[in-house]
């Protein structure tokens, strides 16, 4: 007898019926599973929703009184005729890829995830599954990431010769996660770390919640910037050329995203500095994540869709497209 | 190769000019004189011969990464550039090369014309032990095509403040033909200047725009005018009984414009004119598109050469009896041209091009309206005590172009920009109504901020009708304010008309796409309105 699917990829968002849950869906539902809280993925508007403890106190700062219930990675819940658990995916702190189990049958929704540990966010997990669904922002074999320690370095690098130069350093980046990987990644030796408010909300809650980062000042409207010589700045991208700078006097701008290993991007972004890093999989951490799912039907979503499903079927796997309404700039994506 | 590496990585980091030229000058002061000397021919637009395709670049490529190659042709689009897209798929190197770039070079100088065996074994060893910063370069190398955002100038600067010769006198040396396996760093850069070689142009002198009306450049009479001519600029020299024609971008184009020889018969050896080189009908400049039959063809047939002759009109003369004139004044350089020139009979394919005269500057506004009329752009300004500059110099010569046609279009196709752009798309099809049907007419892609361009891009994503490949037919209902220098009947195109240099120049989000110019708009401009 046909069964239903575990998952079904509707105008909404990805479905559950046998559950009666969504997850990460776009418009408002009665039931929503979010793996972690960048505005694409966890939105306002709907009734109720399940997350990781840890990227709780995030959802509820950035989506305010929301009906939250909270789940601890690796614990099974039952919802409807559907066991659902959370597993770390490496992504931002707290991220998760969600694994659904329907009557044998195991579907693994991985949100965003990477691969290689980052020192803040909880290790990516294999998780075996019948099928994967997975992201494919940097789907292309011409995304392999430099070595992090390589990239702190020429971080620290920019900061003290910025300095040495006159130049405040301003380092744009996300304001969940980016953020705080490279907080880590700095060395507080060298100066006293600023930043900005929409950074600084996000910060003060992971610091909260008891991930190690260094102290950071925030900028109001009273900061006075020669108070704190040698400093480097961390941005939102939009703060990045806005009058909010200015304050900063001569700046070295920077950035630092996955986009920033295409030299085109690089220059279209028209930054002083552009450093390698992502909390996304790159094209070696997408292949992996899919063998070692172990998965016999690979669903791809949110990037190189085309591309990268069309090299898995040359490998011999059973690979679709994620149907999907995104339409966004996929470089403007993190 | 690593030091140049990291010079490239550290022009190409920065943004800031004085950054640009205190890295090139510390690279001139420590490298290799071989290397520093490749450097030189190579931010100068010298390219070595092509040792291998680009086909047979993505092939081994391919192979070497281990990847299907239609793989290797997908990402090809969103890096832009292909030598960089090899550079980021080939898997890690197993060790690093210490060769240097003059090395490198030469392997690929003595791969030229080899088996494919051996080329392909030479080109994967070469992979294997480079980094992705030295493969992105070495694969430039090998394709030849390297545009690094050094402008000759900033070159210049650098090599003046890394030996402390004089900026203007380098840019003379490094002009015409020269290659480093011909000369030295000792020949080109230090030696006292005397045996140059015969061909060799001087650096031609540019001018800037003038964005308002001259009143502001202060009395008339310390002006003169001419006509900015719709051709291409040369320099005709005569020295040892030979002719060389150079074109500004430093290209050697003597083949191209054999008329111009004859100049040897009218004029004595050891002079070099600056003009501008047109189609002629013997009284007058034929339309552009009679010069466009010449430009490209490196040999001419005789029956092109006598539907479209061309000639030199001269406006400017740099060398005289062997003597370097660039440093008297132009009214004086001028009054030798005259001279030169004058009394030659209608056949000699030199000329004077005219000076406008003019009493007060309204005067010369209302001659430039007729600008087009003559086959003109606009008119040029030259200061009367101005010397021949090197490279462009604020202040002493302007061109004053008339204003662009303009139309309002339909955006219809959209396709992604390269390079700086590969993730945008800024490559757009433009159309005017014909009837009820959009015919397109032009292709654009400058002229918006990178702000438009994104905002477009995420419309163009919803709202496309059809993929063609890389190209996206999208909803009609954008509309542009499209500018372009000049208009012709053209039977190759749909629309029946081609533009010049057409440009975006604003997005015009107050039209809706019914009220967008018509055909008929544009062909009403194809004859010049009479005199
Ligand atoms: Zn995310
Ligand atoms: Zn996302």
């Amino acid at each position: 007898m046909a069964r239903d699917p575990v998952l079904e990829f509707t105008e909404r968002g990805i479905y559950c019926p046998a559950g009666g849950f969504y997850v990460d869906p776009w418009h408002p539902v009665d039931r929503a599973l979010i793996t972690h809280g960048h505005a694409d993925h966890a939105r306002p508007g709907h009734s109720r929703y399940l997350s990781t403890t840890g990227a709780a106190p995030i959802l509820r700062q950035r989506l305010g009184d929301i009906m939250l219930e909270t789940v601890s990675y690796g614990a099974r819940l039952r919802i409807g005729d559907a066991l659902v658990s959370f597993h770390p995916a490496g992504h931002v702190p707290g991220s998760a890829q969600i694994r659904i189990e329907v009557a044998g049958e195991i579907w693994v929704v991985s949100g965003d995830y990477k691969t290689v540990p980052d020192g803040l966010s909880e290790p990516f997990e294999p998780v075996r599954c019948h099928s994967f669904i997975t992201e494919s922002t940097f789907g292309l074999p011409v995304f392999r990431w430099p070595d992090p320690a390589e990239v702190a370095r020429d971080l620290n690098d920019w900061w003290r010769d910025s300095v040495a130069a006159g130049r405040t350093p301003v380092l744009g980046a996300y304001a969940l996660g980016k953020a705080q990987r490279l907080l880590s990644m700095l060395d507080p030796g060298i100066g006293p770390l600023l930043t900005h408010g929409a950074i600084e909300t996000a910060t003060s809650v992971l610091r909260a919640q008891g991930y190690s980062l260094p102290p950071t000042v925030a900028v109001t409207p009273e900061t006075d910037p020669r108070a704190h010589g040698g400093a480097l700045v961390l941005a939102p991208p939009s703060a990045l050329g806005s009058a909010w700078m200015r304050r900063f006097g001569p700046v070295s701008t920077g950035f630092a995203s996955g986009w920033m290993m295409l030299r085109g991007v690089r220059r279209r972004r028209a930054m002083d500095r552009g450093f390698v890093l992502s909390d996304h999989a790159d094209w070696p951490g997408l292949n992996t994540a899919v063998k070692e799912s172990g998965a016999e039907k690979i669903f791809v979503t949110h990037g190189y869709t085309e591309v990268f499903t069309q090299w898995l079927r040359s490998r011999g796997l059973d690979a679709d497209i994620v149907p999907t309404r995104f339409t966004g700039d996929e470089a403007q994506v993190e | 190769m690593i030091r140049f590496a990291h010079l490239f990585e550290a022009l190409d980091q920065s943004t800031r000019t004085t950054d640009k030229v205190n890295a090139l000058a510390a690279y001139f002061a420590e490298a290799e004189p071989l290397d520093r000397l490749w450097t030189v021919a190579l931010f100068s637009g010298r390219r070595p011969r092509r040792a291998v395709t680009t086909t047979e670049l993505r092939n081994w490529a391919a192979e070497a990464a281990a990847l299907p190659l239609w793989l290797v042709e997908e990402s090809y689009p969103v890096v832009g550039d292909l030598a960089e897209t090899i550079a980021l798929i080939l898997p890690p190197p197993d060790r690093l090369s210490r060769r240097s770039l003059s090395g490198w070079m030469a392997l690929l100088r003595d791969l030229a014309g080899q088996p494919e065996a051996a080329r392909r074994a030479a080109i994967l060893q070469a992979w294997a032990e480079l980094d992705t910063a030295q493969r992105f370069l070495f694969n430039k190398l090998v394709t030849g095509g390297f545009r690094v955002g050094v402008s000759q100038k900033l070159m210049t600067r650098a090599l003046a403040q890394a030996t402390g010769h004089d900026a203007a006198e380098l840019a003379h040396r490094l002009m015409g033909s020269w290659s480093p396996e011909m000369t030295s760093w000792e020949r080109l850069i230090e030696a006292e200047d005397g045996g140059a070689d015969a061909s060799r142009p001087y650096p031609f002198c540019l001018a800037h725009p003038l964005e308002s009306a001259p009143d502001d450049l202060g009395p008339p009479q310390d002006w003169r005018a001419e006509w900015k001519w719709d051709g291409i600029r040369g320099q005709l020299i005569l020295r040892e009984g030979r002719h060389f024609v150079w074109s500004r971008g430093e290209e050697l184009m003597t083949d191209r414009f054999p008329e111009l020889a004859r100049a040897l018969d009218f004029l004595p050896p050891g002079t070099v004119l600056d003009g501008e080189i047109l189609a002629w009908d013997g009284i007058a400049p034929l339309p552009f598109a009679a010069l466009q039959r010449r430009i490209g063809r490196k040999s001419v047939p005789k029956k092109l050469l006598a539907e479209a002759p061309v000639i030199l009109l001269a406006y400017d003369l740099l060398e005289w009896q062997g003597r370097d004139l660039r440093s008297a004044p132009f009214v004086q350089r001028r009054a030798l041209l005259d001279r030169a020139l004058s009394g030659l009979p209608p056949d000699a394919p030199v000329r004077p091009s005219p000076l406008v005269g003019f009493d007060d500057w309204q005067a010369l506004a209302d001659i430039r309206t007729e600008a087009r009329n003559r086959q003109a752009e606009g008119l040029m300004l030259k200061r009367v005590a101005s010397p021949y500059h090197a490279g462009r110099k604020k202040g002493d010569w302007w061109k004053w172009k008339l204003d662009p046609h303009t139309v309002d279009a339909v955006m219809i196709y959209a396709q992604a920009g390269h390079g700086r752009r590969a993730t945008l798309y800024t490559d757009f099809t433009f159309a005017v109504w014909d009837g009820d049907a959009l015919v397109p007419f032009a292709k654009a892609y400058s002229g918006l901020t990178d702000a438009e361009f994104r905002e477009i891009t995420a419309w163009v994503r919803s709202n496309t009708l059809q993929r063609f490949g890389p190209v996206r037919q999208v909803k009609p209902e954008l509309v542009f304010e499209i500018a372009f220098e000049g208009i012709q009947q053209s039977p190759r195109h749909k629309s029946g008309i081609a533009l010049r240099f057409p440009r975006m120049l604003r997005w015009r989000r107050d039209k809706p796409a019914a009220e967008a110019n018509r055909l008929e708009d544009l062909k009403q401009l194809l004859d010049p309105p009479g005199t």
